[in-house]
């Protein structure tokens, strides 16, 4: 069918007043990226499963964007899941998903590209295809079909939708994107079937094809074998990571409208060696790798000119972690006084020298600062592995209401493994105690905004062998918050125990997951982060449709020697090295912070070849002394 | 400090974009042609960026303006208008950029009327458009209800007429509607008062007058 772009547009000039934010459906903001699409070998739809609002500053996807229109051969665009209302209207006028720079439906492109950065876009990715006509099922997928694949944090446990997606992206995309591309490009080019494509990229280091595989269980449900049914299949999929961070995008596309974050953002570091052990971030992302001071300073320059913004957000998982800190925020601070700008500095570790940088930052004090001791009792951060003493916060707490702030922030979580209700009620202790220092300090106007969410056991981390907390537990857990941590000053929000099921099951979820998403979106299910949208009745019909025990993936302990799901996907770090975590958690034993002594989890060897090639303090993995790195390095040579 | 008063037109990319928004925007615009934009006193300093008169969502103009203030008393109109052209924004079209006295009262105190553009998407029957304006001029009282709110749309049209298609557009209508403190009258509304659907039709503001 040929595009009848003038039909389109009269479609939308009707449409469109009729529905909340229009802004969001038309694209041709500041800095957007548009060709000639005849022009072009390779479409890409870039896809993020939620409103505009959220999928605009998604920095994975503002630095593929940049990335593949940077090619000559590539035209990559942006497409969100429409809201509600527009959903409505578009499906009533049967107006095909479309990409806002060219209005193109995406079923027109070659490659459609998903980032899942969480699970609970699940619904909304079926319902991204449907809008798009596209056949949810990959398995129903023809040559004319584009090419679905998806990335992001949420892909390092791929198989509940691996019903859906033809190839996931293991791991960092910077590299491995243009090897898709490539192999894709050889492939249409020869003209061979849809399946020799799928062949092809199962050979791109990083990239996993669900299809090319079949899982086998156990009587008890657990799984015996993910077996691969062909000889182009690897085993074991390792994740894909650059050796350097490439200098970070500074074009980023301006919204016209208000969206969650409107601000220059640029990532300083990547990854964490901290090892907190509910963390997921902190051990898919590794090695740590920090981005050079003055590269930084570079980008925040060029960016701020090339999008007029007034913010800039310096992202990594552990500011205070970055070796040159000081520094940064030195420079940093002398630019963004003179002009009018904000600069935010997340994740700051809980001493008064973070107090220190932010005051440099000389930013608003009005929201507040924020911490995160995440639990508040010796044995419980023994068994997270976040050594944080009560009186190092405590003078923090003061530190912060004196120097001007009046809000303190605090995040906890509850449901960590062993904990007891004991464990809970040193949460309130400890935030009365932090909201006593404030009114000592600066009377009533003191506020502790305690948020509480509830621990979810991911994959590749130590807790993964671990039960979730049932909704019973939960419940008692935060009845006793709700009616102990109240008082003048104190103000609490938490995760309600629904919400926190959904992640879980669908987080440590296999390949039978994927009957019970298509179940819940058949029924209604979609936006399902989003509070208001979110159905629980509709996910539990769907499991009993699909004749699964939701259970059997949350409230489950398993065996150490259990196959998971996962398993054949590596992030680098061994399993034996988690489980040896699991057991230290267990005897509430520290590990130190393996940027000063390795603790040998696998990075270095997996990645031995990349180590070896890119030498130097880039990396924050010590250097491995030379004896060892020769054992290493001896089978790759051969 | 001086103060410029920029006549612009709001062209498509920006035809979606609310007035807040547009606030947001040109501080970003003036941000990226390096004009040095002054802030409000007090504890939530703010770019001194004042537009005339607020566009609805969806509409674009032909006349818009806008107050700049400019911590810069060099400038002169024709370098800022050089600076705004070298770092365009999708949306906007400078059209003229004048030095006025700092001391003159803010536009959007004094403006009593604005007068738009409303052409079909698609062709209607031109002479039963006629018909109903013709129909509707002669009415002394348009009761209309809208926010909850009963008025009278009759008195806030100051001017209605049609203009027949061409080759390059539709049938439309220009209108002169009121635009005082209370009495301000909306272009979609007169289309909904003739028996149009109000989103069959393309608006744009084509001016914006002032007391003097
Ligand atoms: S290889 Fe060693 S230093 Fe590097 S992340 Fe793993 S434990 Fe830490």
């Amino acid at each position: 069918m040929t595009f009848d772009h003038t039909m389109l547009q009269k479609q939308l000039e009707r449409i469109l007043p009729t529905v909340q934010k229009p802004g969001r459906y038309v694209g041709g903001e500041l800095n957007q990226i548009v060709k000639d699409w005849d022009g072009v070998e390779t479409h890409i739809a870039l896809a993020f499963p939620d409103i505009y609002d959220l999928g605009l500053p998604n920095l994975g996807l503002a630095i593929l964007y940049q990335t593949l229109n940077a090619r000559e051969d590539v035209f990559a665009e942006r497409v969100y899941s429409p809201w509600t209302d527009m959903e409505l209207a578009i499906r009533k006028s049967s107006i095909p998903l479309y990409a806002l720079e060219s209005h193109r439906p995406i079923a027109d492109f070659d490659i459609l590209a998903l980032t899942l950065p969480y699970e609970t876009l699940y619904t909304n990715t079926l319902n991204l295809l449907d809008l798009a006509g596209i056949p949810l099922y990959a398995a129903h997928r023809s040559d004319q079909h584009p090419l679905v694949i998806a990335g992001g944090h949420a892909c390092y446990n791929p198989e509940p939708m691996s019903a859906f997606i033809d190839a996931f992206a293991i791991g960092e995309g910077e590299e491995m994107i243009h090897d898709i591309v490539n192999a894709y490009q050889a492939w249409k080019r020869s003209g061979q079937p849809r399946a020799t494509l799928l062949k092809a990229l199962a050979q791109v280091s990083g990239v996993y094809v669900p299809a090319l595989y079949e899982p086998d269980y156990h009587p008890d449900g657990t799984l015996r074998e993910l077996r691969p049914l062909d000889p182009a299949a690897p085993r074991r999929i390792t994740k894909r990571i650059v050796a350097k961070l490439p200098p970070p995008p500074t074009n980023f596309i301006v919204p016209s409208i208000d969206v969650v974050h409107n601000r220059v953002a640029v990532e300083i570091m990547r990854g964490c060696t901290r090892g907190c052990r509910f963390c997921h971030a902190g051990f898919i992302n590794r090695p740590v790798r920090e981005r050079p001071v003055g590269e930084i300073l570079q980008a925040v320059q060029t960016a701020l000119k090339q999008t007029g913004y007034e913010e800039v957000a310096l992202l990594s998982l552990s500011s205070s972690d970055y070796t040159q800190i000081v520094d940064l925020v030195d420079q940093v601070s002398k630019h963004a006084s003179e002009n009018h700008l904000t600069i935010s500095l997340p994740s700051l570790r809980i001493e008064t020298f973070s107090i220190d940088l932010m005051d440099k930052l000389k930013g608003s004090r009005q929201g507040g600062f924020t911490l995160a001791p995440e639990a508040a009792t010796d044995r419980m951060r023994a068994t997270i592995n976040k050594p944080i003493a009560a009186d190092q916060l405590l003078e923090t707490a003061r530190a912060i209401y004196s120097r001007g702030w009046s809000t303190i922030k605090l995040y906890f979580m509850i449901g960590h493994p062993s904990e007891t209700l004991d464990d809970v009620r040193a949460i309130v202790d400890l935030c009365k105690a932090v909201i006593a220092e404030g009114r000592k300090i600066i009377g009533k106007r003191a506020v502790l905004h305690a948020g509480v969410s509830t621990f979810v056991p991911k994959p590749h981390t130590p807790f993964q062998w671990a039960p979730c907390d049932t909704p019973k537990q939960i419940q008692a857990k935060q009845e006793l918050l709700r009616s102990e941590l109240r008082g003048p000053g104190l103000k609490m929000t938490w995760t309600s125990p629904k919400d926190t099921l959904l992640e879980a099951w669908l987080s440590r979820g296999d390949r039978r997951m994927a009957e019970v998403i298509y179940n819940a979106w058949r029924n209604g299910a979609k936006f399902d982060a989003w509070q208001d949208q979110y159905r629980y009745e509709i996910w539990q019909a769907a499991f009993e449709q699909a004749g699964i025990d939701p259970a059997f993936y949350t409230h489950r302990m398993r065996a150490e020697d259990e196959i998971f799901p996962w398993d054949h996907i590596s992030p680098g770090v061994r399993k034996s090295f988690l489980l040896g975590e699991y057991r230290a958690s267990q005897t509430q034993s520290f590990r130190s912070d393996c940027r000063e002594s390795c603790l040998a989890c696998g990075i270095l060897p997996t990645f031995a070849e990349l180590r070896r090639t890119n030498p130097g303090k880039q990396w924050m993995c010590p250097e491995v002394p030379i004896r060892k790195k020769k054992a290493v390095l001896e089978p790759v040579a051969s | 400090m001086m103060r410029c008063r920029i006549t612009y037109r709001k062209t498509a990319p920006l035809r979606y974009t609310g007035n807040l928004d547009i606030q947001k925007i040109w501080e970003r615009y003036l941000r990226r042609a390096g004009l040095p934009v002054a802030y409000s006193q007090g504890f939530h300093p703010q770019p001194r960026i004042q537009q005339a008169c607020p566009l609805p969502l969806g509409f674009l103009s032909q006349a818009e303006l806008a107050d700049i203030y400019l911590d810069d008393d060099t400038l002169r109109p024709d370098d800022i208008t050089r600076s705004l052209q070298v770092m365009p924004y999708p949306g906007i079209e400078i059209a003229a950029v004048e030095e006025v006295d700092l001391t003159e009262a803010t536009l959007a105190g004094r403006v009593t009327a604005t007068e738009y553009l409303a052409e079909w998407i698609d062709p209607i029957d031109a002479d039963q458009l006629a018909s109903r304006v013709f129909a509707l001029l002669n009415t002394p009282q348009l009761l209309r209800s809208r926010r909850d709110r009963d008025y009278d749309l009759r008195p806030l049209i100051e001017a209605l007429d049609v203009l027949p298609a061409d080759s390059a557009h539709n049938t439309g209508l220009c209108m002169q509607l009121s635009a005082r403190q209370g009495a301000t009258g909306r272009p979609e509304e007169v289309v909904a008062a003739l028996g149009y659907a109000p989103f069959d039709v393309r608006y744009m503001r084509t001016r914006i007058y002032f007391t003097d």
